[in-house]
Protein backbone atom coordinates (compact mmCIF):
# COMPACT_ATOMS: atom_id res chain seq x y z
CA UNK A 1 0.00 0.00 0.00
CA UNK A 2 0.95 3.77 -0.64
CA UNK A 3 2.36 5.20 2.91
CA UNK A 4 2.44 8.83 1.82
CA UNK A 5 -1.35 8.43 0.65
CA UNK A 6 -2.97 6.58 3.78
CA UNK A 7 -0.51 8.58 6.21
CA UNK A 8 -0.71 11.93 4.12
CA UNK A 9 2.50 14.08 5.42
CA UNK A 10 0.07 17.39 5.79
CA UNK A 11 -1.12 16.12 9.00
CA UNK A 12 2.05 16.99 10.21
CA UNK A 13 1.84 20.67 8.81
CA UNK A 14 -0.03 22.11 11.95
CA UNK A 15 2.64 21.22 14.88
CA UNK A 16 5.62 22.06 12.42
CA UNK A 17 4.42 25.36 11.66
CA UNK A 18 3.73 26.72 15.00
CA UNK A 19 6.85 25.36 16.25
CA UNK A 20 9.06 26.36 13.79
CA UNK A 21 7.84 29.90 13.93
CA UNK A 22 7.27 30.09 17.69
CA UNK A 23 10.15 27.93 18.99
CA UNK A 24 13.28 27.37 16.31
CA UNK A 25 12.91 30.98 14.56
CA UNK A 26 13.65 33.28 17.63
CA UNK A 27 16.36 30.51 18.41
CA UNK A 28 17.72 31.21 14.88
CA UNK A 29 17.38 34.83 15.44
CA UNK A 30 18.56 35.07 18.23
CA UNK A 31 22.13 33.81 17.00
CA UNK A 32 21.73 36.65 14.37
CA UNK A 33 21.13 39.16 17.09
CA UNK A 34 23.85 38.02 19.41
CA UNK A 35 25.89 40.22 17.12
CA UNK A 36 24.17 43.29 17.57
CA UNK A 37 23.70 46.45 19.16
CA UNK A 38 20.43 45.80 19.94
CA UNK A 39 18.54 47.82 22.48
CA UNK A 40 15.70 49.58 23.31
CA UNK A 41 17.30 52.54 23.60
CA UNK A 42 18.12 52.69 20.07
CA UNK A 43 16.11 52.04 16.38
CA UNK A 44 18.94 50.96 13.87
CA UNK A 45 20.66 47.94 14.85
CA UNK A 46 24.64 47.83 14.10
CA UNK A 47 26.75 44.76 13.79
CA UNK A 48 29.34 44.62 16.84
CA UNK A 49 31.10 41.06 16.22
CA UNK A 50 31.48 38.88 19.06
CA UNK A 51 31.12 42.00 21.33
CA UNK A 52 28.33 40.67 23.67
CA UNK A 53 30.06 37.20 23.62
CA UNK A 54 33.41 38.89 25.10
CA UNK A 55 30.87 40.81 27.63
CA UNK A 56 29.18 37.37 28.67
CA UNK A 57 32.40 35.91 29.44
CA UNK A 58 34.16 39.33 30.71
CA UNK A 59 35.79 37.94 34.55
CA UNK A 60 35.16 41.59 36.06
CA UNK A 61 31.51 41.48 35.36
CA UNK A 62 28.22 39.54 37.37
CA UNK A 63 28.27 37.10 34.64
CA UNK A 64 31.01 34.69 35.83
CA UNK A 65 28.51 34.38 38.63
CA UNK A 66 25.83 33.98 36.61
CA UNK A 67 27.41 30.81 34.85
CA UNK A 68 29.19 29.82 37.76
CA UNK A 69 25.85 29.60 40.27
CA UNK A 70 24.11 28.13 36.66
CA UNK A 71 26.42 25.00 36.82
CA UNK A 72 27.04 25.07 40.49
CA UNK A 73 22.86 24.34 40.72
CA UNK A 74 22.65 22.11 37.99
CA UNK A 75 25.74 20.12 39.18
CA UNK A 76 24.66 20.07 42.96
CA UNK A 77 20.81 19.52 42.39
CA UNK A 78 21.58 16.64 40.10
CA UNK A 79 23.94 14.85 42.19
CA UNK A 80 21.36 15.22 45.37
CA UNK A 81 18.24 14.42 43.45
CA UNK A 82 19.23 11.17 41.99
CA UNK A 83 21.17 10.32 45.28
CA UNK A 84 18.02 10.92 47.13
CA UNK A 85 15.62 9.83 44.45
CA UNK A 86 17.53 6.46 44.34
CA UNK A 87 17.30 5.88 48.13
CA UNK A 88 13.16 7.02 47.79
CA UNK A 89 12.43 4.76 45.02
CA UNK A 90 14.76 1.76 47.08
CA UNK A 91 12.31 2.51 50.10
CA UNK A 92 9.14 2.45 48.92
CA UNK A 93 9.56 -0.74 46.22
CA UNK A 94 9.56 -2.70 50.09
CA UNK A 95 6.77 -3.67 51.72
CA UNK A 96 5.79 -0.55 53.34
CA UNK A 97 1.97 0.07 54.24
CA UNK A 98 -0.30 2.83 52.63
CA UNK A 99 2.92 2.23 49.55
CA UNK A 100 1.14 4.29 47.15
CA UNK A 101 -0.12 7.28 49.92
CA UNK A 102 3.58 7.80 50.14
CA UNK A 103 4.63 7.86 46.43
CA UNK A 104 1.85 10.22 45.68
CA UNK A 105 2.81 12.61 48.77
CA UNK A 106 6.30 12.02 47.56
CA UNK A 107 5.49 13.82 44.25
CA UNK A 108 2.91 15.94 44.89
CA UNK A 109 5.24 18.93 45.33
CA UNK A 110 5.98 18.14 41.79
CA UNK A 111 2.72 19.40 39.86
CA UNK A 112 2.26 22.29 42.30
CA UNK A 113 3.74 25.73 39.89
CA UNK A 114 7.06 26.91 40.94
CA UNK A 115 6.42 30.51 41.75
CA UNK A 116 3.55 28.88 44.46
CA UNK A 117 6.09 26.34 45.71
CA UNK A 118 8.60 29.44 45.92
CA UNK A 119 5.86 31.50 47.89
CA UNK A 120 5.20 28.62 50.18
CA UNK A 121 8.95 28.86 51.40
CA UNK A 122 9.26 32.37 51.45
CA UNK A 123 6.75 31.50 54.76
CA UNK A 124 8.87 28.43 55.68
CA UNK A 125 12.21 30.25 55.57
CA UNK A 126 10.94 33.34 57.44
CA UNK A 127 13.51 34.73 59.66
CA UNK A 128 11.49 35.45 62.21
CA UNK A 129 8.32 33.41 61.96
CA UNK A 130 9.17 30.85 59.40
CA UNK A 131 8.41 27.08 60.01
CA UNK A 132 11.89 26.20 59.85
CA UNK A 133 13.59 28.15 62.18
CA UNK A 134 10.79 27.99 65.23
CA UNK A 135 11.19 24.30 64.79
CA UNK A 136 15.05 25.16 65.26
CA UNK A 137 14.47 27.37 68.26
CA UNK A 138 12.28 24.99 69.68
CA UNK A 139 14.79 22.32 69.64
CA UNK A 140 17.10 24.71 71.10
CA UNK A 141 19.45 25.14 68.18
CA UNK A 142 19.17 28.59 68.01
CA UNK A 143 22.44 28.69 66.27
CA UNK A 144 21.40 27.46 63.61
CA UNK A 145 18.52 29.49 62.73
CA UNK A 146 19.40 32.00 59.67
CA UNK A 147 18.46 34.29 57.24
CA UNK A 148 17.40 31.32 54.35
CA UNK A 149 16.91 33.52 51.49
CA UNK A 150 18.86 37.22 52.54
CA UNK A 151 22.23 35.67 53.57
CA UNK A 152 23.97 35.87 50.79
CA UNK A 153 26.20 33.33 51.86
CA UNK A 154 23.43 30.93 52.41
CA UNK A 155 20.77 32.27 50.13
CA UNK A 156 21.77 30.31 46.90
CA UNK A 157 21.51 26.52 49.26
CA UNK A 158 18.55 27.63 50.38
CA UNK A 159 17.10 27.79 46.93
CA UNK A 160 18.89 24.53 45.57
CA UNK A 161 17.60 22.72 48.86
CA UNK A 162 13.91 23.90 47.85
CA UNK A 163 14.32 22.99 44.39
CA UNK A 164 15.44 19.25 45.76
CA UNK A 165 12.33 19.30 47.94
CA UNK A 166 10.04 19.88 44.80
CA UNK A 167 11.79 18.05 42.10
CA UNK A 168 13.19 14.84 44.38
CA UNK A 169 9.52 13.06 43.84
CA UNK A 170 10.03 13.04 40.23
CA UNK A 171 13.09 11.63 39.81
CA UNK A 172 11.65 8.77 42.66
CA UNK A 173 8.98 8.27 40.05
CA UNK A 174 10.75 7.35 37.28
CA UNK A 175 13.46 5.14 39.33
CA UNK A 176 10.39 3.17 41.05
CA UNK A 177 9.73 2.74 37.02
CA UNK A 178 12.90 1.38 36.27
CA UNK A 179 13.42 -0.86 39.67
CA UNK A 180 10.03 -2.77 38.82
CA UNK A 181 11.58 -3.56 35.31
CA UNK A 182 14.30 -5.68 36.90
CA UNK A 183 12.88 -8.98 36.28
CA UNK A 184 12.46 -10.53 40.21
CA UNK A 185 14.00 -13.85 40.20
CA UNK A 186 17.50 -12.14 40.08
CA UNK A 187 16.79 -11.04 43.60
CA UNK A 188 15.18 -15.32 43.99
CA UNK A 189 18.18 -15.95 42.78
CA UNK A 190 20.76 -14.07 45.11
CA UNK A 191 18.48 -14.91 48.43
CA UNK A 192 18.69 -18.45 47.65
CA UNK A 193 22.84 -17.48 47.72
CA UNK A 194 22.31 -16.00 50.58
CA UNK A 195 22.91 -12.59 49.06
CA UNK A 196 21.94 -9.62 52.01
CA UNK A 197 19.84 -6.68 51.39
CA UNK A 198 22.99 -4.30 50.46
CA UNK A 199 24.31 -7.11 48.30
CA UNK A 200 21.00 -7.36 46.20
CA UNK A 201 21.12 -3.59 46.26
CA UNK A 202 25.02 -3.19 44.78
CA UNK A 203 25.20 -6.32 42.54
CA UNK A 204 21.60 -6.15 41.08
CA UNK A 205 19.69 -3.23 41.56
CA UNK A 206 22.10 -0.40 40.82
CA UNK A 207 24.14 -1.59 37.20
CA UNK A 208 20.20 -3.07 35.40
CA UNK A 209 19.57 0.69 36.90
CA UNK A 210 22.27 2.49 34.94
CA UNK A 211 20.39 2.95 32.04
CA UNK A 212 17.24 4.78 33.90
CA UNK A 213 20.09 6.94 36.05
CA UNK A 214 21.72 7.91 32.96
CA UNK A 215 18.37 9.40 31.68
CA UNK A 216 17.71 11.04 35.46
CA UNK A 217 20.83 12.70 34.99
CA UNK A 218 20.62 13.99 31.45
CA UNK A 219 16.60 15.41 32.40
CA UNK A 220 18.13 16.67 35.67
CA UNK A 221 21.05 18.55 33.58
CA UNK A 222 18.98 20.30 30.74
CA UNK A 223 16.68 21.10 33.84
CA UNK A 224 19.11 22.74 36.14
CA UNK A 225 20.62 24.82 32.95
CA UNK A 226 17.01 26.24 32.27
CA UNK A 227 16.14 26.80 35.82
CA UNK A 228 14.29 30.29 35.72
CA UNK A 229 10.89 29.93 38.10
CA UNK A 230 12.52 28.89 41.33
CA UNK A 231 15.19 31.24 41.65
CA UNK A 232 12.82 34.21 40.52
CA UNK A 233 10.25 33.34 42.69
CA UNK A 234 12.58 32.83 45.54
CA UNK A 235 14.91 35.31 45.84
CA UNK A 236 15.11 36.70 41.84
CA UNK A 237 18.93 36.85 41.58
CA UNK A 238 19.11 38.47 45.12
CA UNK A 239 20.37 39.24 47.60
CA UNK A 240 22.62 41.62 45.23
CA UNK A 241 24.10 38.60 42.83
CA UNK A 242 24.22 36.12 45.02
CA UNK A 243 21.20 33.71 43.37
CA UNK A 244 21.68 35.19 39.87
CA UNK A 245 21.63 32.25 37.11
CA UNK A 246 21.84 32.75 33.34
CA UNK A 247 17.92 32.60 32.97
CA UNK A 248 17.18 35.48 35.87
CA UNK A 249 19.94 37.08 34.23
CA UNK A 250 18.41 36.84 30.47
CA UNK A 251 15.18 38.29 32.25
CA UNK A 252 16.81 41.12 33.84
CA UNK A 253 18.94 42.05 31.07
CA UNK A 254 15.40 42.10 29.02
CA UNK A 255 13.76 44.42 31.47
CA UNK A 256 17.01 47.09 31.12
CA UNK A 257 16.36 46.71 27.55
CA UNK A 258 19.83 45.63 26.59
CA UNK A 259 18.29 42.63 24.14
CA UNK A 260 21.70 42.07 22.77
CA UNK A 261 23.22 40.92 25.43
CA UNK A 262 20.20 39.06 26.87
CA UNK A 263 19.57 37.12 23.71
CA UNK A 264 23.81 36.09 23.68
CA UNK A 265 23.27 34.86 27.18
CA UNK A 266 20.18 32.67 25.56
CA UNK A 267 21.79 31.51 22.38
CA UNK A 268 24.99 30.21 24.92
CA UNK A 269 22.60 28.28 26.40
CA UNK A 270 20.38 27.08 23.22
CA UNK A 271 23.98 25.98 21.70
CA UNK A 272 25.73 23.78 25.18
CA UNK A 273 21.85 22.48 25.23
CA UNK A 274 21.74 21.57 21.54
CA UNK A 275 24.77 19.34 22.11
CA UNK A 276 23.25 17.92 25.28
CA UNK A 277 19.90 17.52 24.06
CA UNK A 278 20.86 15.41 20.72
CA UNK A 279 22.35 12.60 23.10
CA UNK A 280 19.68 12.90 25.32
CA UNK A 281 16.92 12.55 22.33
CA UNK A 282 19.06 10.00 20.74
CA UNK A 283 18.60 7.76 23.65
CA UNK A 284 15.13 8.13 24.14
CA UNK A 285 14.11 7.61 20.93
CA UNK A 286 15.71 4.49 20.37
CA UNK A 287 13.32 2.20 21.73
CA UNK A 288 10.47 2.77 19.19
CA UNK A 289 12.47 1.36 16.09
CA UNK A 290 13.40 5.16 15.42
CA UNK A 291 16.67 5.31 13.32
CA UNK A 292 18.84 8.30 14.07
CA UNK B 1 15.40 -13.60 63.25
CA UNK B 2 11.52 -13.17 63.34
CA UNK B 3 11.85 -10.20 65.60
CA UNK B 4 14.59 -8.77 63.69
CA UNK B 5 12.69 -8.85 60.59
CA UNK B 6 9.54 -6.85 62.58
CA UNK B 7 12.08 -4.35 63.67
CA UNK B 8 13.19 -3.72 60.35
CA UNK B 9 9.90 -3.12 59.19
CA UNK B 10 8.76 -1.01 61.35
CA UNK B 11 12.07 0.96 61.18
CA UNK B 12 11.64 1.49 57.53
CA UNK B 13 7.17 2.24 57.72
CA UNK B 14 8.80 5.08 60.13
CA UNK B 15 11.07 6.43 57.68
CA UNK B 16 8.73 6.68 54.99
CA UNK B 17 6.39 8.32 57.15
CA UNK B 18 8.46 10.87 58.60
CA UNK B 19 10.06 11.67 54.66
CA UNK B 20 6.07 12.10 53.84
CA UNK B 21 6.02 14.13 56.45
CA UNK B 22 8.70 16.46 55.78
CA UNK B 23 6.97 17.04 52.48
CA UNK B 24 3.63 17.61 53.82
CA UNK B 25 4.50 19.96 56.47
CA UNK B 26 4.64 22.94 54.19
CA UNK B 27 1.74 22.56 52.33
CA UNK B 28 -0.62 21.83 55.76
CA UNK B 29 1.15 25.06 57.01
CA UNK B 30 -0.41 26.48 54.03
CA UNK B 31 -4.00 24.83 54.33
CA UNK B 32 -3.93 25.19 58.05
CA UNK B 33 -3.49 29.14 57.19
CA UNK B 34 -5.75 29.66 54.84
CA UNK B 35 -8.72 29.27 57.34
CA UNK B 36 -6.76 31.47 60.34
CA UNK B 37 -7.34 34.90 61.20
CA UNK B 38 -4.70 37.62 60.21
CA UNK B 39 -3.77 37.19 63.57
CA UNK B 40 -3.62 34.01 64.19
CA UNK B 41 -1.87 33.31 60.87
CA UNK B 42 0.66 35.96 61.90
CA UNK B 43 2.52 33.49 64.29
CA UNK B 44 2.61 31.29 60.51
CA UNK B 45 2.96 27.70 62.44
CA UNK B 46 1.02 24.59 62.33
CA UNK B 47 -1.72 24.34 65.02
CA UNK B 48 -4.94 24.29 63.71
CA UNK B 49 -7.25 27.05 63.40
CA UNK B 50 -9.41 28.15 65.99
CA UNK B 51 -12.15 28.31 64.24
CA UNK B 52 -12.21 27.91 60.46
CA UNK B 53 -12.24 31.73 58.65
CA UNK B 54 -14.19 30.49 55.73
CA UNK B 55 -14.48 34.49 54.97
CA UNK B 56 -10.84 34.43 53.92
CA UNK B 57 -12.16 32.91 50.79
CA UNK B 58 -14.37 35.19 49.98
CA UNK B 59 -11.97 38.13 50.47
CA UNK B 60 -9.47 37.05 48.69
CA UNK B 61 -11.39 36.09 45.38
CA UNK B 62 -12.84 39.97 45.48
CA UNK B 63 -9.21 41.20 46.14
CA UNK B 64 -7.22 39.43 44.18
CA UNK B 65 -9.16 39.43 41.05
CA UNK B 66 -9.28 35.99 41.03
CA UNK B 67 -12.46 35.43 38.79
CA UNK B 68 -11.19 36.99 35.87
CA UNK B 69 -7.79 35.01 36.07
CA UNK B 70 -9.35 31.93 36.76
CA UNK B 71 -11.40 31.90 33.97
CA UNK B 72 -8.06 33.25 32.07
CA UNK B 73 -5.61 29.82 33.56
CA UNK B 74 -9.04 28.04 32.24
CA UNK B 75 -9.33 29.25 28.89
CA UNK B 76 -5.29 29.28 28.33
CA UNK B 77 -4.90 25.59 30.01
CA UNK B 78 -8.32 24.49 28.03
CA UNK B 79 -7.34 25.62 24.61
CA UNK B 80 -3.77 24.67 24.73
CA UNK B 81 -4.70 21.43 26.00
CA UNK B 82 -7.22 21.22 22.36
CA UNK B 83 -4.73 22.31 20.14
CA UNK B 84 -1.42 20.84 21.30
CA UNK B 85 -3.47 17.73 21.48
CA UNK B 86 -5.46 17.82 18.19
CA UNK B 87 -1.58 18.92 16.49
CA UNK B 88 0.30 16.58 18.10
CA UNK B 89 -1.83 13.07 18.07
CA UNK B 90 -1.98 13.86 14.13
CA UNK B 91 1.83 15.06 13.48
CA UNK B 92 2.88 11.92 15.61
CA UNK B 93 0.94 9.63 13.99
CA UNK B 94 1.94 10.39 10.55
CA UNK B 95 5.76 10.20 11.77
CA UNK B 96 5.26 7.10 13.53
CA UNK B 97 3.41 5.00 10.76
CA UNK B 98 5.30 6.24 7.70
CA UNK B 99 9.18 6.86 7.92
CA UNK B 100 10.67 8.21 4.93
CA UNK B 101 13.79 9.86 5.31
CA UNK B 102 12.09 13.30 5.60
CA UNK B 103 10.15 11.57 8.49
CA UNK B 104 12.50 10.40 10.72
CA UNK B 105 14.58 13.98 10.06
CA UNK B 106 10.94 15.51 10.45
CA UNK B 107 10.58 13.74 14.13
CA UNK B 108 14.07 14.23 15.46
CA UNK B 109 13.56 18.19 14.53
CA UNK B 110 10.09 18.67 16.89
CA UNK B 111 11.59 16.35 19.51
CA UNK B 112 15.00 18.13 20.05
CA UNK B 113 13.01 21.29 21.14
CA UNK B 114 12.43 19.11 24.28
CA UNK B 115 15.98 19.97 25.81
CA UNK B 116 16.22 23.28 23.49
CA UNK B 117 15.58 26.44 25.29
CA UNK B 118 13.62 28.93 24.23
CA UNK B 119 14.95 32.15 23.61
CA UNK B 120 12.49 35.16 24.70
CA UNK B 121 13.93 38.22 23.73
CA UNK B 122 13.80 37.64 19.69
CA UNK B 123 10.48 35.69 20.29
CA UNK B 124 8.67 39.19 21.10
CA UNK B 125 10.09 40.38 17.62
CA UNK B 126 8.20 37.06 16.21
CA UNK B 127 5.04 38.20 18.37
CA UNK B 128 5.25 41.59 17.40
CA UNK B 129 4.96 40.77 13.72
CA UNK B 130 2.54 38.30 13.91
CA UNK B 131 -0.10 40.85 16.56
CA UNK B 132 0.01 38.72 18.74
CA UNK B 133 2.01 40.16 22.07
CA UNK B 134 -0.89 41.15 24.94
CA UNK B 135 -3.18 39.02 23.17
CA UNK B 136 -4.85 35.98 24.85
CA UNK B 137 -4.77 33.60 21.32
CA UNK B 138 -0.64 34.74 20.98
CA UNK B 139 -0.27 33.24 25.04
CA UNK B 140 -2.32 29.98 23.52
CA UNK B 141 0.00 29.55 20.48
CA UNK B 142 3.40 29.86 22.53
CA UNK B 143 1.82 27.36 25.48
CA UNK B 144 0.94 25.37 22.63
CA UNK B 145 4.36 25.48 20.37
CA UNK B 146 6.56 24.78 23.29
CA UNK B 147 4.58 21.44 24.37
CA UNK B 148 4.25 20.02 21.01
CA UNK B 149 8.55 18.16 21.20
CA UNK B 150 7.65 16.45 24.63
CA UNK B 151 3.77 15.64 23.63
CA UNK B 152 4.86 14.45 20.18
CA UNK B 153 7.59 12.32 21.78
CA UNK B 154 4.59 10.63 23.67
CA UNK B 155 2.38 9.44 21.34
CA UNK B 156 4.77 8.65 18.61
CA UNK B 157 6.30 5.75 20.72
CA UNK B 158 2.53 4.95 21.76
CA UNK B 159 1.56 4.45 18.41
CA UNK B 160 4.09 2.77 16.96
CA UNK B 161 2.85 0.12 19.52
CA UNK B 162 -0.79 -0.05 17.88
CA UNK B 163 -0.25 -2.72 15.31
CA UNK B 164 -1.18 -1.05 11.49
CA UNK B 165 -2.87 -4.29 10.36
CA UNK B 166 -5.94 -2.53 11.75
CA UNK B 167 -5.15 0.76 9.35
CA UNK B 168 -4.85 -1.29 6.31
CA UNK B 169 -8.06 -3.40 6.78
CA UNK B 170 -9.71 -0.33 7.12
CA UNK B 171 -8.30 1.55 4.07
CA UNK B 172 -9.37 -2.05 1.99
CA UNK B 173 -12.80 -0.95 3.17
CA UNK B 174 -12.69 2.18 1.61
CA UNK B 175 -11.43 4.80 4.11
CA UNK B 176 -10.24 8.11 3.57
CA UNK B 177 -7.01 9.12 5.72
CA UNK B 178 -8.64 11.44 7.85
CA UNK B 179 -11.66 9.19 8.61
CA UNK B 180 -8.96 6.33 9.31
CA UNK B 181 -7.26 8.45 11.79
CA UNK B 182 -10.42 10.43 13.67
CA UNK B 183 -12.70 6.93 13.49
CA UNK B 184 -10.39 4.23 13.52
CA UNK B 185 -6.67 5.13 15.11
CA UNK B 186 -7.78 8.06 17.46
CA UNK B 187 -10.27 5.67 19.21
CA UNK B 188 -7.01 3.68 20.23
CA UNK B 189 -4.82 6.08 20.80
CA UNK B 190 -6.92 6.81 24.45
CA UNK B 191 -4.91 5.80 26.70
CA UNK B 192 -1.55 8.07 25.74
CA UNK B 193 -4.25 11.24 24.60
CA UNK B 194 -5.34 11.22 28.18
CA UNK B 195 -1.54 11.41 29.65
CA UNK B 196 -0.82 14.56 26.78
CA UNK B 197 -4.16 16.27 27.81
CA UNK B 198 -3.29 16.07 31.91
CA UNK B 199 0.06 16.90 31.38
CA UNK B 200 -0.74 20.08 29.08
CA UNK B 201 -3.35 21.31 31.61
CA UNK B 202 -1.13 20.97 34.59
CA UNK B 203 1.92 22.70 32.26
CA UNK B 204 0.00 25.42 31.40
CA UNK B 205 -1.66 26.05 34.72
CA UNK B 206 1.42 26.30 36.38
CA UNK B 207 3.38 28.25 34.17
CA UNK B 208 3.92 31.79 34.68
CA UNK B 209 7.23 33.14 32.42
CA UNK B 210 5.18 33.29 29.23
CA UNK B 211 2.66 35.82 30.60
CA UNK B 212 5.98 37.84 32.42
CA UNK B 213 7.35 38.74 28.79
CA UNK B 214 4.24 38.20 26.16
CA UNK B 215 1.31 39.84 28.29
CA UNK B 216 1.58 43.32 30.21
CA UNK B 217 -1.87 44.28 31.09
CA UNK B 218 -2.70 42.25 34.58
CA UNK B 219 -6.51 41.39 33.13
CA UNK B 220 -5.01 38.98 30.74
CA UNK B 221 -2.70 37.21 33.81
CA UNK B 222 -3.42 34.07 34.64
CA UNK B 223 -3.95 33.05 38.07
CA UNK B 224 -0.37 31.77 39.13
CA UNK B 225 0.94 35.41 37.97
CA UNK B 226 -1.97 37.26 39.86
CA UNK B 227 -1.27 35.49 43.27
CA UNK B 228 2.29 36.49 43.16
CA UNK B 229 1.53 39.90 42.53
CA UNK B 230 -0.88 39.81 45.39
CA UNK B 231 1.59 38.31 47.60
CA UNK B 232 3.71 41.58 46.43
CA UNK B 233 0.80 43.59 48.10
CA UNK B 234 -0.57 41.65 50.95
CA UNK B 235 2.89 39.80 52.37
CA UNK B 236 1.68 40.63 55.62
CA UNK B 237 -2.03 39.14 55.48
CA UNK B 238 -0.77 35.37 55.53
CA UNK B 239 -4.35 34.11 55.86
CA UNK B 240 -4.99 36.01 52.35
CA UNK B 241 -1.93 34.71 50.82
CA UNK B 242 -2.62 31.28 52.11
CA UNK B 243 -6.32 31.07 51.13
CA UNK B 244 -4.65 32.28 47.39
CA UNK B 245 -1.94 30.05 47.27
CA UNK B 246 -5.02 27.19 48.02
CA UNK B 247 -7.58 28.21 45.49
CA UNK B 248 -4.89 28.44 42.67
CA UNK B 249 -3.49 25.22 43.35
CA UNK B 250 -6.58 23.31 44.05
CA UNK B 251 -7.42 22.83 40.13
CA UNK B 252 -3.66 20.93 39.93
CA UNK B 253 -4.39 18.80 42.77
CA UNK B 254 -7.69 17.85 41.91
CA UNK B 255 -6.35 17.19 39.21
CA UNK B 256 -3.22 15.04 39.93
CA UNK B 257 -5.71 13.13 42.28
CA UNK B 258 -8.15 12.36 39.93
CA UNK B 259 -5.13 11.23 36.82
CA UNK B 260 -2.41 10.00 39.09
CA UNK B 261 -2.00 6.82 36.45
CA UNK B 262 -1.88 8.91 33.66
CA UNK B 263 0.43 11.79 35.16
CA UNK B 264 3.03 9.13 36.50
CA UNK B 265 2.62 7.18 33.28
CA UNK B 266 3.83 10.25 30.80
CA UNK B 267 6.59 11.14 32.94
CA UNK B 268 8.38 7.87 33.24
CA UNK B 269 7.49 6.97 29.14
CA UNK B 270 10.89 6.99 27.56
CA UNK B 271 13.10 7.30 30.68
CA UNK B 272 12.16 3.57 31.19
CA UNK B 273 12.70 0.92 28.49
CA UNK B 274 11.05 -2.51 29.89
Amino acid sequence: MNKNRIYPTRFVFGALLLYSVLFVLPSVMGLGYSFTDWSVYSDSIHFVGLQNFATAFSADYNYTRMLVNTLRFTLVTTVVKNAVGLALAVLLTKQVKLLNFHRAVMYLPCVLSALIVGMIFKSVLNPKIGLLNTFLRGMGLNFLASNWLTDSKIAFRSVMVVDIWKGMGYIMTILIAGIMSIPQTYYEAASIDGGSAWQCFRHITLPLLVPTLTVTTVLNVIYGLKVFDMVYSLTNGGPGFATEVMYTGVYKEFGLGRYAVGTTLSTIMTLVMLVAGFFMIRHMVKGDGQEI
Amino acid sequence: MKRRKQLAALGINLLAWVLSLILLAPLLLILFNSFKTGREAAAMNLSLPAAPQWSNFALVIQKGKLGTTFLNSMLYSVSSVLLCTLLCTMAAYVLSRNRRRLHNFLYLFLVLGIAIPINYIPLIRVMQALKLMNTRIGIVLLYTATQIPFNIFLIHSFVSKISPEIDEAAVIDGASPAALFFRIVMPLMKPVLVTVMVLTFLNTWNEFVMPLYFLNSSDKWPMTLAVYNFFGMYFKDWNLVCADIVLTSAPVIIIYLLGQKYIVSGMTAGAVKG
